[in-house]
């Protein structure tokens, strides 16, 4: 029980920590800067400056950008009626049904598959960690649906449910279309998206299983604890930190799903993601304000769940592990 | 550990055998789909009862996945090395000197890889239709360094702390300035981490559908993972099923290669970069 109470409380004064070092070299330095120091401090932003620039030209811009455009009525297809009309293209997004529908379908893909996968995720990431034959084989295999590309993937996927050409279409009832019937089609598409991101979350997990004392497992071991009483009192602890990292990825990650259900239903019968809906409107509707509001909308989203997750968690989620030793 | 009996390494076994069907089917079953001839196509049979290359031979005899595949590995060189060499320097600056604004920077990346990328697409699809860059390899290959950036400057700075630096610091006793110390001396011992950033960046770029499919609209710099799903056969009334699979098996090759050959390398990235607390 002590590693559970002391991991959290150490991790947390190293962070205060390394938050305080800086401060007092710098002002350490403000004094008197050698020639050495200043070239140092040259030479970091120098070689951060490009990656900086190109980071935040290409986010931060746009998206204030997308926030400017949000407030215009602007359609490509009448480009003569573009009119700033403030906030009415947020009311008409939502009031909309359709944007509802797909934002309850991100929602219930996401929070779907991320529990699978932590379930999953964590059964892997023992497997290759502690199996004793073939390491090498299943680390390998277990990396292939990481890297496939993901539209690959789903073309596999949406032909295996495909009625006549599939090997599974006949699975879920004799006759019936899997691709063509909303619940199973979402049951398809999350079974992707487990599928092909389950590994990720099973590598993030496997360097939190790495931290783990073996012979604090073995000394459990031998005093009696049974294997659940392993996982859960001396393993779960001291992944805790790794965990949230593997959950906060995920979930943001998951919360954009767009190729595999491009690929396996387009979006047919109320199973669009808010990324796919956002997508019609601009490149199919080229409807630029509209496009714009759901950009921002989701935006947001995902800012409101990485806030929730960074206050829920502190100190272990991942904003405060950059301070690197 | 106890010695390893015979039951527990039956255990084991098992288990991976399970990981490894699970993980290899849907690969198998593409490939096997592009092997098959238009008549079986349909049986729904996992192996192919008739094998034919007829679905390999026409996608390369159409410019449109000739054209999507050169784009393809274009567009991912170029990204990965323009990702590769910013971020080394920023990961190095990180992981070595001391400057102010240091923590900035691994917030915004940080930021950046929570990032939605949708959020994007409306911006730059405007942007990029105004300065010329809508439908060109520049298009897309801007984004890319964008989000490849975080992934690199995390995995880089990750390796880095790993490396002796006391070696540096006997160059620079040795009168070489500190630029001199990182090209001669750090940049090849650095080598191995870099390579395997290389890849996992170029995954990436290769892995991308939703910047491609939005921000191009001709051959011109369509990438295979959007061609793939605009492919309509040889013609209009064909199934394009076998050719789709083809090209499917041709793009995930290099993921195969890298995955055998580099396993461990891509195991230590994705698992150093992402927890060191």
């Amino acid at each position: 029980m002590s590693i559970s109470s002391t991991t959290p409380a150490t991790s947390a004064a190293a962070d205060a920590e390394e938050r305080a070092i800086p401060k007092q070299r710098g002002r350490r330095r403000r004094v008197e800067l050698s020639e050495g120091k200043k070239q140092e401090r040259k030479l970091g932003w120098l070689l951060c400056a490009p990656a900086a620039i190109v980071m935040v030209a290409v986010t931060a811009y746009p998206i204030l950008y997308s926030f400017w455009l949000s407030l215009q009525r602007y359609d490509l297809k009448f480009p003569d009626e573009r009119e700033f009309v403030w906030f009415s293209n947020y009311v008409t997004v939502l009031t909309n049904g359709y944007w509802w529908t797909a934002f309850g379908v991100t929602m219930l893909i996401t929070l779907v598959s991320v529990v699978v996968e932590l379930v999953l995720g964590m059964g892997l990431a023992i497997i290759m960690h502690r199996t004793l034959v073939g390491r090498g084989l299943v680390r390998t295999s277990a990396l292939i649906p990481y890297g496939i590309v993901t539209v690959v993937a789903a073309f596999s996927w949406r032909y295996a449910w495909t009625p006549g050409t599939g090997y599974l279409a006949n699975l879920v009832s004799p006759e019936g279309a899997p691709l063509t019937e909303r619940a199973s089609a979402l049951g398809i598409i999350i079974l992707a998206e487990i599928w092909k991101t389950t590994p990720f979350m099973a590598l993030l997990l496997m360097a939190g299983l790495a931290l783990v004392p073996d012979d604090l497992l073995k000394a459990a071991s031998m005093d009696g604890a049974t294997w659940w009483q392993r996982f859960t009192k001396v393993m779960l602890p001291v992944m805790k930190p790794a965990i949230l990292v593997a959950l906060l990825f995920r979930t943001l990650d998951a919360l954009r799903v767009f190729d595999n259900i491009y690929v396996l239903t387009n979006g047919a019968n109320e199973t669009s993601s808010v990324s796919m809906i956002a997508y019609n409107n601009l490149i199919k509707g080229l409807n630029l304000g509209i496009g714009s509001t759901m950009s921002v909308l989701i935006f947001l989203t995902v800012a409101i769940i990485a806030f929730i997750f960074v206050k829920l968690f502190g100190t272990a989620a991942p904003g405060s592990d950059e301070g690197r030793r | 550990m106890a010695a390893a009996t015979t039951s527990a390494k039956v255990k084991w076994g098992v288990l991976d055998a399970v990981v490894v069907v699970f993980a290899l089917i849907p690969v198998l079953w593409i490939a096997s789909l592009s092997f098959k001839t238009p008549a079986t196509l349909t049986d729904g049979n996992f192996i192919p009862r008739e094998w034919t290359f007829d679905n390999y031979k026409l996608i390369f005899q159409t410019d449109q996945f000739v054209r999507a595949l050169i784009n393809s590995i274009g567009i991912a060189l170029i990204s990965t090395l323009i990702a590769v060499v910013l971020g080394t320097m920023a990961a190095y600056a990180i992981s070595r000197l001391d400057f102010p604004g240091k923590q900035l920077l691994v917030g915004v990346s940080l930021l950046i890889a929570m990032f939605p990328q949708v959020s994007l697409v409306s911006p730059l699809f405007n942007i990029e239709r105004n300065t010329g860059l809508f439908d060109t390899w520049p298009g897309l290959i801007l984004p890319y360094i964008t989000f490849a950036l975080p992934l690199a400057i995390y995995t880089l700075s990750a390796f880095f702390k790993q490396i002796p630096w006391d070696l540096e610091k006997a160059a620079k006793m040795d009168g070489a300035t500190q630029g001199e110390a990182f090209r001669r001396v750090i940049a090849p011992l650095a080598a191995p981490g870099v390579f395997t950033t290389a890849i996992l960046v170029f995954i990436f770029c290769w892995n991308d559908f939703l910047f491609a499919i939005s921000l191009t609209s001709t051959e011109r710099s369509r990438t295979v993972p959007v061609a793939l799903s605009f492919f309509t056969g040889a013609s209009q009334f064909e199934d394009p099923t076998g050719a789709i699979s083809a090209a499917a098996v041709v793009i995930t090759i290099p993921i195969i290669l890298f995955v055998l050959f580099f396993q461990k390398r891509i195991v230590a990235g994705l698992t150093s970069g992402a927890v060191k607390g």
